[in-house]
């Protein structure tokens, strides 16, 4: 239910953007972000409810790293 | 763990990271396991339990101490047979009743929707509020969207409502719920030691971190925000039996890429402005104080409630049991796993659900069923 998938903005249109589903190309809601061509949003139920960034992403692989590179057990 | 875990068809992430190496998991585990452990985490999401038994991942995490426990992360299960009577209800009386796929199947008091369509009532299965929408436009008929799910699905119910402008004849069945309030609900019942809560990533999307922490201060939990990829999972165990380890009771977020502290706050908005909260009912729970949203006044046209209460009255006076031996309240509560009860994989199967779990994709007894694990 609150499964969502990613997927990449090609065109907006208004509150509607075509966005691609790694091959499959739907028609969803982006009125809940802020969304340009390009940019990979999450979308739950036809509507993209955030986008995604690279880094936020990198933030995540970052805050990993701390917390087991500085570790008595390194990960590398 | 699941040869999946090693790689392959969806190893890389979005923007090209592994969220599934395996060395890195195994180092993970490692280190859990030096942590002399025993504890009892619980999550609130159907899709956590989906990656976690797909991946073998709760049996793992048990051989390192940690036992985790799927709680109330299911909106279909969670969702009352009053509920489910009020949409049957309305079909009866004629109108088009549009949900998500898997509440057709979820027996009321003995039908279900999906038996109501089989007879020939107007019931559809839509994708997304919008599709209900364009049925409405195509019809005179009234169209009656049963709007469950929480605060991921919410704003689009609220965004089509204010921005989307409905036809007359459309109108929503109020059923979202907000889960923090369930969590610190199921804390005060106090029927099961938990040493963490794996907070839902999505709903988090949404309402970022501060809607926790006051759970956390409260019950001095600790409260890890986590993805839905197995490695997300692991770490977010790993920083929880940290604070844990440490004595620490906090809210922290795994799930940077998507989860903002503030959430989405235009999402947030719209919901506001649309919704209120109100006090409702949840399958297995007591009435939990503010859990519920009901539409504010200026949108009552759409309100399905208030346009058909005469008719709904009747479903509303009705005392309705839980069938028989089911065990989808405990199960939703943690306090019982599906095998544990009666019913599971002999009376009650995907194909003959008895109780909900068995029926959403995202209940605790059909993800195990489906897995192939403890058949009998």
């Amino acid at each position: 239910m609150c499964l969502a998938i990613p997927a990449r903005v090609e065109s907006v249109n208004g509150s509607m953007a075509k966005v691609d589903f790694g091959g499959t190309v739907q028609e969803v809601n982006i009125s809940l972000v802020d969304a340009e061509p390009g940019d990979y949003v999450v979308v739950h139920a036809g509507f993209a409810i955030q986008v995604m960034d690279e880094k936020d992403a990198l933030e995540t692989l970052d805050l990993w790293r701390e917390l087991l590179e500085h570790e008595s057990v390194s990960i590398t | 763990m699941d040869d999946e875990m090693d790689g392959g068809k969806a190893d890389e992430g979005v923007l090209g990271f592994k969220y599934r190496n395996r060395e890195v998991a195994d180092k993970v585990l490692q280190r859990l396991r030096e942590m002399d452990l025993n504890i009892r985490i619980m999550h609130v999401c159907g899709t956590h339990q989906d990656t976690l038994i797909r991946f073998g991942m709760d049996e793992l995490l048990r051989e390192v101490g940690v036992e985790i426990r799927q709680g109330p992360g299911c909106p279909v299960c969670v969702t009352t047979p009053h509920e489910i009577e009020e949409a049957m209800c309305l079909a009866r009386k004629g109108c088009t009743i549009t949900t998500f796929g898997d509440m057709l199947r979820v027996p009321g008091t003995g039908e279900s929707l999906a038996d109501m369509h089989t007879q020939g009532y107007d019931v559809r299965t839509v994708y997304s509020i919008n599709e209900a929408v364009k049925i409405a436009r195509n019809t005179d008929n009234d169209v009656i969207f049963v709007a469950i799910g929480f605060e991921t699905t919410a704003p689009s119910t609220a965004a089509t409502l204010e921005h989307g402008s409905p036809p007359d004849n459309f109108k929503v069945l109020m059923c979202h719920r907000t889960i923090p309030q369930a969590m610190d609900v199921l804390l005060g019942l106090g029927e099961l030691r938990l040493d963490g809560f794996i907070d839902p990533g999505h709903v988090s999307t949404i309402i970022g971190i501060h809607p926790y922490e006051s759970i956390s201060e409260k019950y001095h939990i600790p409260q890890v925000i986590a993805g839905f990829e197995p490695l997300d999972l692991l770490m977010a165990v790993y920083m929880i039996a940290r604070q844990y380890r440490s004595g620490e009771a906090r809210v922290e977020n795994e799930y940077k890429r998507l989860v903002k502290p503030d959430g989405n706050q235009r999402a947030l908005q719209v919901m506001n402005k649309v919704f209120e909260a109100c006090d409702v009912k949840w399958r297995g729970f007591p009435v939990i104080p503010d859990s519920g949203m009901k539409l504010r006044s200026g949108y009552e046209q759409y309100d399905a409630r208030r346009q058909y209460e005469d008719i709904l009255q009747e479903i509303w006076d009705m005392e309705i049991q839980e069938p028989k031996g089911c065990m989808c309240g405990e199960v939703l509560r943690g306090v019982a796993n599906p095998e544990e009860c009666g019913l599971f994989a002999r009376a009650c199967t995907p194909r003959t659900p008895v109780g909900p779990c068995m029926v959403s994709g995202e209940g605790g007894c059909n993800i195990v069923y489906k897995y192939g694990k403890n058949r009998i």
